[in-house]
């Protein structure tokens, strides 16, 4: 591998995976505490038929309509959702599931009858999210970086998910403390004057955000909010980094010719790094809880 | 179209189109019934995750198929595929939602998103094999109702009955288990067990739904048709037969409709004809519906500040405005005076209020749960003893 197509061909996925990884992991610790981890989830079903609406008015895959698309039915879905929860008077993961599966068939239907007219859009581009098709023709070589020239040819895509990272970033640390409030205690907040519900569709229309960004590389980053858990953007990180390295090297070295899906991959990586907390978490962790119950034990006897 | 349409529905329109409606239908009862007592037991989302996680299943069972020499497509190994790795989803999310401090919804994001991505890598590895009779494991996702054969069929048929069959038999436990699990346990059933055949349950009807609507759909068939039963009964035993008769009804409709018009994917409609049964009750239901709901709201309303109205009349607040204008459209005043019939109302409201009043103060540890107190006339709530000892205490001054 030469450092020409690791700048062109990995490069550029990667700080995609990363910043969409660190999107996720920022919006996501607050819908875990909130217990709304599967909002995520729900969000990321939900803006099928916005996407393929957006393009087929559009005509074209360029990524403004696609994406203001993709958030109108994200902010649609976040509405009827709590609508249906409120006025309906149904459980929360009851609300979410109708939401989202009546959306995401809409959009199926859609995206069938756009494929009649013989339009390009493909579905699993959407199901999956296509990481790898992010290439950066620009640099040549690692000297051909200090062009400011070649930043300038850098995938849209790469870009967006900064600025989103870097949006998520500046909400949180901005109303940490009132999004901490709202998370635990949304009647305190609001007693004290903070507008919990304002804050709950910030939140809404921040993951929507998020999880749009990171739709058009990695649609499997978004349903993986939750598993973040407070250890947060440096495991973010680390999945991204390992995930991508896995999936883009690792066959190679294993003898593979072809390499596997780098979403699919994260999305792994997040669940070993979960499973090593579970397990080895000095204060909570399973192996670290029956060795302190074992001492109390001995200690009592 | 529209003797295609009646064809169709009445399953007179080719014997293959008649096998996939009747066979989405039974699905749909299924379904219905068993997504009833899941939803009951506040676990509507587990479904999600559980035919989520069915992927990696299939994946693994093609490959170790293949690897062994056998047909790797046929379907029996890649539903014991499926049906294994959502088994091992389920357990999953109990373990993590027991042993350890993260709640139950981020254990279910968890498991979902990262057993559905590792069925994407093997997705990914076997797209890049050799093999070339790969084609197809990607229906799983969004389902392929047209290929629905007559075996398959009376399977879900068979299926249909058995998840019938179990939830009447079963429907005592089911039910405790649903409204309070900690009671159960108290008394001694095995809610751990009661929850696992429930789970075996959900798994098996996502397991066969998986080759007809896909993945991602049969969540719905799961979920929607009982949140839409919900809203025309409070009874458990009502919603179940509406959840299993909507279900049933979407997978009929919607079957029915993608056989008469082309790309129309079957599973996609049969989840959309679904969400159009659920808007229907969620407007229209008299029980529960948003419609019913807030009429009723608005005629306590009104029922309240008339009597308000009608008592303060009495002490000489004429009222003015609507209100005015509406009780002399009920007849009770005219010409700014009240009318006989108001001058009667005014008093039993008077009156009423009165006995509540003195009710609320001498026995407040027994007002009903049920009524409206202060407005319901109190001689119908009360027995008439009672009513007659807080006439006579009436006038009483409390110390």
């Amino acid at each position: 591998m030469t450092a020409e197509t690791f700048l062109q061909i990995d490069l550029p996925a990667l700080l995609a995976a990363l910043f969409a990884c660190i999107a996720c992991a920022l919006v996501g610790n607050f819908l875990v505490l909130r217990r709304q981890s599967l909002l995520g989830d729900a969000i990321s079903h939900a803006v099928l038929p916005g996407i393929v609406g957006g393009f087929l008015i559009a005509g074209s895959r360029s990524t403004l309509p696609v994406m203001a698309g993709a958030l109108a039915a994200a902010v649609l879905a976040g509405v009827l959702i709590e609508g249906v929860r409120r006025l309906g008077r149904l459980e929360n993961g009851a609300a979410m599931g109708v939401v989202f599966t009546v959306m995401f068939a809409g959009g199926v239907v859609l995206m069938e009858q756009a494929a009649a007219r013989a339009v390009d859009l493909d579905a699993d581009c959407v199901l999956y999210g296509q990481l790898e098709d992010i290439l950066w023709l620009a640099p040549t070589g690692w000297a051909s970086l200090a062009d400011p020239a070649v930043w300038a040819e850098l995938p849209h895509e790469v870009t967006v998910l900064g600025a989103v990272a870097l949006l998520c970033g500046l909400v949180v640390l901005l109303f940490y403390k009132e999004l901490k409030i709202t998370a635990f205690d949304p009647a305190l907040a609001t007693t004290l004057g903070i507008p919990a519900g304002l804050f709950h569709y910030g939140l809404v229309v921040l993951v929507a955000v998020a999880a749009i960004a990171s739709f058009a590389t990695a649609r499997l980053l978004t349903d993986r909010l939750p598993v973040q858990l407070g250890l947060s953007v440096g495991i973010g990180a680390v999945t991204a980094l390992s995930g991508y390295g896995f999936a883009a090297f690792g066959p190679q070295l294993l003898g593979g010719a072809n390499s596997l899906s780098a979403a699919g991959m994260i999305a792994v990586m997040a669940g070993i790094l979960l499973t090593a907390a579970i397990l080895f978490a000095p204060q909570h962790g399973i192996i670290g809880r029956r060795r302190s119950r074992a001492r109390y034990r001995s200690e009592t006897v | 179209v529209n003797g295609d349409a009646l064809a169709v529905l009445t399953l007179s329109a080719g014997y293959n189109t008649a096998v996939v409606v009747v066979g989405t239908a039974c699905l749909g009862i299924a379904a219905g019934t068993i997504g009833t007592f899941l939803l009951l037991r506040r676990r509507a989302l587990v479904s999600d995750a559980l035919s989520h996680s069915t992927l990696p299943g299939i994946a693994l069972a093609f490959l170790i198929a293949t690897w062994l020499g056998f047909e790797g497509r046929s379907l029996p190994v890649l539903l014991t595929g499926a049906l294994a790795s959502g088994v091992l989803g389920v357990l999953a999310i109990q373990a993590i939602a027991r042993y350890t401090r993260l709640s139950e919804d981020a254990a279910i994001g968890a498991v979902l998103s990262v057993f559905f991505g590792a069925g994407v890598v093997l997705l990914s590895h076997i797209q890049t094999l050799e093999t070339g009779n790969q084609a197809g494991l990607k229906t799983f996702i969004l389902g392929q109702t047209a290929a629905m054969n007559r075996g398959e069929a009376t399977a879900i048929g068979a299926l249909a009955l058995a998840a019938v069959a179990a939830c009447a038999l079963l429907f005592k436990e089911f039910r405790l288990v649903g409204f309070d699990p900690d009671f159960a346990r108290g008394q001694g059933w095995p809610v751990g067990t009661i929850d696992l055949i429930l789970m075996g349950l959900v798994t098996l009807v996502t397991v066969i739904g998986l080759q007809t609507v896909g993945l991602i759909l049969i969540i719905a068939l799961l979920i929607v048709p009982p949140a839409a039963a919900r809203f025309w009964t409070e009874r458990l035993v009502t919603m179940a037969v509406i959840a299993a008769v909507i279900g049933g009804l979407s997978g009929w409709l919607g079957a029915s409709l993608s056989a008469l018009f082309p790309r129309l994917p079957a599973g996609a409609v049969i989840v959309l004809v679904a969400g159009g049964l659920f808007l229907v009750s969620f407007l229209f239901a008299p029980a529960r519906g948003v419609i019913a709901t807030a009429l009723r709201a608005f005629r306590l309303q009104l029922a309240l500040a008339e009597q308000v109205a009608l008592r303060g009349w009495l002490r000489g607040r004429r009222p003015t405005g609507a209100l005015g204008r509406w009780l002399s459209v009920r007849g009770l005043a005219r010409d700014g005076v009240l009318t006989p019939a108001g001058r009667s109302a005014a008093q039993a409201a008077e009156r009423n209020a009165r006995l509540w009043e003195r009710f609320l103060i001498d026995y407040p540890a027994l007002v009903p749960g049920q009524a409206h107190w202060g407005l319901d006339p109190i001689d119908r709530v009360l027995p008439r003893d009672l009513v007659r000892d807080l006439e006579s205490r009436l006038d009483e001054v409390t110390p």
